[in-house]
């Protein structure tokens, strides 16, 4: 059971890691815009493999 | 394709290879024009150094600014403009928001330029335009930033010391080597200390705030049972002996910071909506001077200063058209969607949208006076004025705290006499399960979203009882002009009854009512035609309330107005026949001169589209409904009040009998609210329970309404109506909640019957349901008309 003395200290760092991310995650604003990321999927940068073509939609200017 | 700005846009799109824009976008654009891009040179005056130093932040080799946008609408604007930006040579980063348009470009200054980027915004059809940083906004992002890293400290705290406590609970039921236990603890403590001393440090702060001004809130219970619960713990833990409660305390201090914050998030939500207003507003503007145009930052601009207003631009400041005619939107001010035609000579409001041609405006209010500050003033007065119910909730919720606080030191002792030490837990969960949070919550919340819901209608809530009082009224007080009718009345018929032309007698007339803010001053304005007969000064005029206006023309006293006051300046006798206003759908006004009577002049008043159905709803909804009405020519109010439905009429009132019809209906137990058309009605809508003052007219810096039809349309007081009884509803559902929790919680608490964690999450539960019941109001009102 002596393992213990090294497992929490190792658990306590990886918390100490775990709290550094997400105040760096913070501090470079991550969590200011929640909803664009969350749609930011959809829009693909190369031709999308998924969706409708735009020939199925009604043509607008 | 409608244009060809339309058609540029479309093929710039295509070539850039971002057709997926045509296959994303949610709703068409509804702006008809804009599209057509900002010529280059104009753009060129954003790369003068002197401008830039207002917007741009130098940072390391790098420039940053913030941009707002003007006509993005969802999710594929922003996405299209962030890519066509940061394809441009030079752009190192783009963040696009949705929320707020705005996008923040870094780039480097060597290769590319303000104007280049401004140039590509424009180009695929958005208008671009510099925004200044606004300290008010940054502070709030960084107290938000704050209260974030505080809660995920907390909650990754609570997790890793409550897996300790697992193994703690587990030790103290099946034997546990010393030298373990003490380890687990001493871990415990460690993470503990950090989530108490960072996490937990607001709670103190204001208790200790509240304490030293001798109002204990409700951080004071908070506030003892964390470092009570500390410190007991701490003692425990270096003595070896005893319990710990590491884990209640980071779960607690994660949970209710979870509660403030999403309490705080709606709250700033509704504030913001002030701010939005603001921001609308462009922060540059073109002023013609001497030498041509040219861009100065929106902060130097001046009353008398003239600036040029393309489609698709916001226009600067409050101002008259000096130069051209367009359509404008007013959806900001008024919630308004549809644009509203606006031409040489009217008043434009700051922040408004040109939609179709160029405009040249003469500034006439900036900076605080402007209709835009103006509204966003009435709404934080709104927001900070504590209606009755709240202000008892106070002091409820302080009365509480004491008596909980005297409670709780009873309790612990008895319970120290049973159990000796295992007293701490019991006086723990009693702190913490009574905090009267969800009691403090219920009122405040509920009227900030009610009153933000509400503004995006075009109802402008300006005072903290409105809403409150707007659910009890039982009757509505309509005075006709202005509110049911029109404010752009036009002259029907012109009867003589002396030998002066009907041109010479509208020529005095108009001379008459040039100063004159009445409703019915206007029919005059768009009547006069100065070619025909000479336009005249009027000298000593006078309006008297109620009655009419008077003047001296060419030396001779005239009066216009009602014919009874009329006639007092007669030097002959006149006979009562005389006086008898003609027969006819219109309000007669009579215009005499000391020789006695000279014309009837017919003015006819539009019924606004919106009454008959506003007026059918009221009466459906058992609201009665009465019409007040200065108008002498009673066969006109009448016919008024017949085709709207309305039975109680008073009509030919002076604003005295107005008011005394007023009061005698509040007299007799009526809750009454007053619609008028802020102009002539002050007394009317100062003696009301709750009064309603018509957009249009109004100056909005000096209304004393308790609320404001913005958009000068009638149905929104009933949305008004609907909504604060809503608001009533979800006010009276929440403090129910909260003293019924309370009621239930604190018996059991002192028993013993709760242990600290179930404490911290019924608290927690408990002001979260009372923040997200009072959201409920933000949503759309189901129309049943």
């Amino acid at each position: 059971m002596n393992i213990v003395f090294v497992l929490v200290p190792l658990g306590l760092m990886l918390l100490a890691l775990a709290g550094w991310a997400f105040l760096w995650a913070v501090n470079h604003e991550q969590f200011e815009e929640l909803d664009r990321a969350a749609q930011s999927i959809l829009f693909e940068d190369a031709d999308d493999q998924l969706g409708p073509p735009a020939s199925e939609r009604a043509p607008e200017p | 394709m409608c244009c060809a700005g339309c058609q540029a846009v479309s093929e710039m799109i295509v070539s850039l290879g971002l057709e997926a824009f045509y296959e994303r976008r949610e709703g068409v654009s509804q702006r008809r024009e804009a599209a057509l891009p900002d010529p280059l040179e104009r753009l060129l005056a954003f790369d003068d150094p002197e401008l830039q130093r207002e917007f741009v932040k130098t940072e390391g080799d790098d420039r940053v600014a913030t941009f707002s946008i003007d006509g993005m609408r969802c999710a594929a604007c922003a996405w299209l403009i962030e890519r066509s930006l940061a394809e441009q040579p030079g752009v190192r980063s783009v963040q696009v928001g949705m929320a707020t348009p705005r996008a923040r470009v870094t780039w480097d200054p060597d290769r590319t330029s303000v104007s280049v980027l401004l140039r590509a915004v424009s180009e695929i059809g958005y208008a671009a335009r510099p925004d200044l940083p606004d300290e008010n906004d940054d502070r709030e992002a960084a107290l938000g930033r704050q209260e974030l890293r505080r809660l995920g400290v907390a909650g990754l705290g609570a997790m890793q010391v409550m897996m300790y406590a697992v193994a703690l609970y587990a030790g103290a039921l099946q034997g546990i080597e010393t030298e373990y236990r003490s380890f687990l603890r001493g871990v415990s403590w460690l993470v503990a200390t950090i989530v108490v001393l960072y996490a937990a440090r607001p709670f103190f702060e204001r208790a200790w705030r509240d304490l030293r001004v001798l109002r204990p809130g409700m951080d004071v219970p908070v506030a003892l049972a964390i470092g009570g619960a500390y410190l007991a713990s701490t003692a425990a833990t270096w003595t070896g002996s005893g319990e710990v409660y590491f884990d209640s305390v980071c779960m607690f201090t994660f949970f209710l910071g979870l509660g403030r914050m999403v309490e705080r998030r709606a709250r700033s939500r509704c504030e913001t909506t002030v701010r939005t207003l603001l921001r609308n507003v462009p922060e540059t503007a073109r002023r013609i001077e001497d030498d041509g145009e040219r861009w100065i930052p929106r902060r130097q601009l001046e009353p008398g200063d003239r600036v040029i207003v393309s489609p698709g631009e916001t226009i600067p400041a409050d101002g008259i058209i000096v130069e051209g005619s367009s359509s404008l939107s007013e959806a900001l001010i008024s919630g308004e969607s549809s644009p509203v035609a606006r031409h040489l000579g009217d008043a434009v409001i700051g922040g408004s949208q040109n939609i179709e041609s160029p405009l040249v405006v003469s500034i006439t209010r900036v900076g605080a006076d402007s209709t835009l500050a103006a509204i966003a003033s009435l709404l934080d007065r709104a927001q900070f004025e504590k209606i009755r119910i709240a202000q008892v909730a106070d002091q409820v919720a302080r009365y509480f705290v004491v008596g909980i606080l005297v409670l709780t030191l009873v309790v612990g002792s008895v319970w120290w006499q049973i159990a000796g030490a295992g007293a701490l837990w019991v006086v723990l969960s009693l702190l913490v399960v009574t905090c009267p949070c969800a009691l403090s919550l219920a009122t405040p919340v509920a009227l900030a979203t009610a009153t933000h819901a509400l503004a995006q209608r075009g109802f402008l809530v300006t005072r903290g009882h409105t809403l409150e009082t707007l659910a009890r009224v039982n009757r509505v007080v309509f005075d006709k002009t202005g509110t049911l009718t029109t404010g752009a009345p036009e002259i029907g018929s012109v009867v003589m009854v002396s030998n002066i032309g009907a041109a010479e007698a509208i020529a005095r007339c108009t001379a008459l009512e040039t100063r004159s803010n009445h409703p019915l001053a206007r029919a005059f304005r768009d009547a006069s035609d100065p070619s025909s007969v000479a336009p005249r000064e009027a000298i000593n005029f006078e309006s008297v309330s109620g009655c009419g206006v008077s003047a001296r023309l060419d030396g001779v006293t005239h009066r216009l107005g009602r014919p009874d006051w009329v006639s007092a300046i007669f030097s002959g006798e006149c006979s009562e026949a005389k006086l008898e206003p003609p027969i006819g759908e219109q309000s007669w006004v009579l215009l005499g001169d000391p020789s006695g009577p000279l014309a009837w002049i017919g003015i006819k008043f539009e019924l606004r589209n919106d009454s008959e159905a506003v007026v059918r709803w009221l009466i459906e909804d058992d609201l009665d409904v009465t019409l007040l009405s200065g108008d002498p020519s009673l066969t006109e109010v009448n016919r008024v009040a017949e085709f709207l439905g309305i039975d109680h009429v008073v009509g030919g009132a002076t604003p005295a009998e107005k008011l005394d019809c007023l009061r005698a209906l509040q007299r007799d137990g009526d809750v009454v609210a007053a619609v008028g058309d802020g102009v002539n009605d002050a007394p009317l809508l100062a003696s009301a329970a709750v009064s309603v003052a018509m957009g249009g007219g109004t100056d909005l810096s000096r209304t004393t309404a308790d609320a404001v039809l913005l958009g000068d349309r009638l149905d929104s007081l009933v949305d008004a109506i609907q909504l604060a009884r809503r608001t009533r509803r979800i006010i009276y559902q929440n403090l129910g909640w909260a003293a019924l929790y309370n009621a239930a919680a604190v018996p059991l608490a002192a028993i013993g019957a709760v242990p600290p964690y179930l404490a911290a999450i019924g608290m927690s539960a408990s002001s979260l349901l009372v923040v997200c019941n009072s959201l409920r109001l933000g949503r759309p009102v189901r129309s049943n008309r």
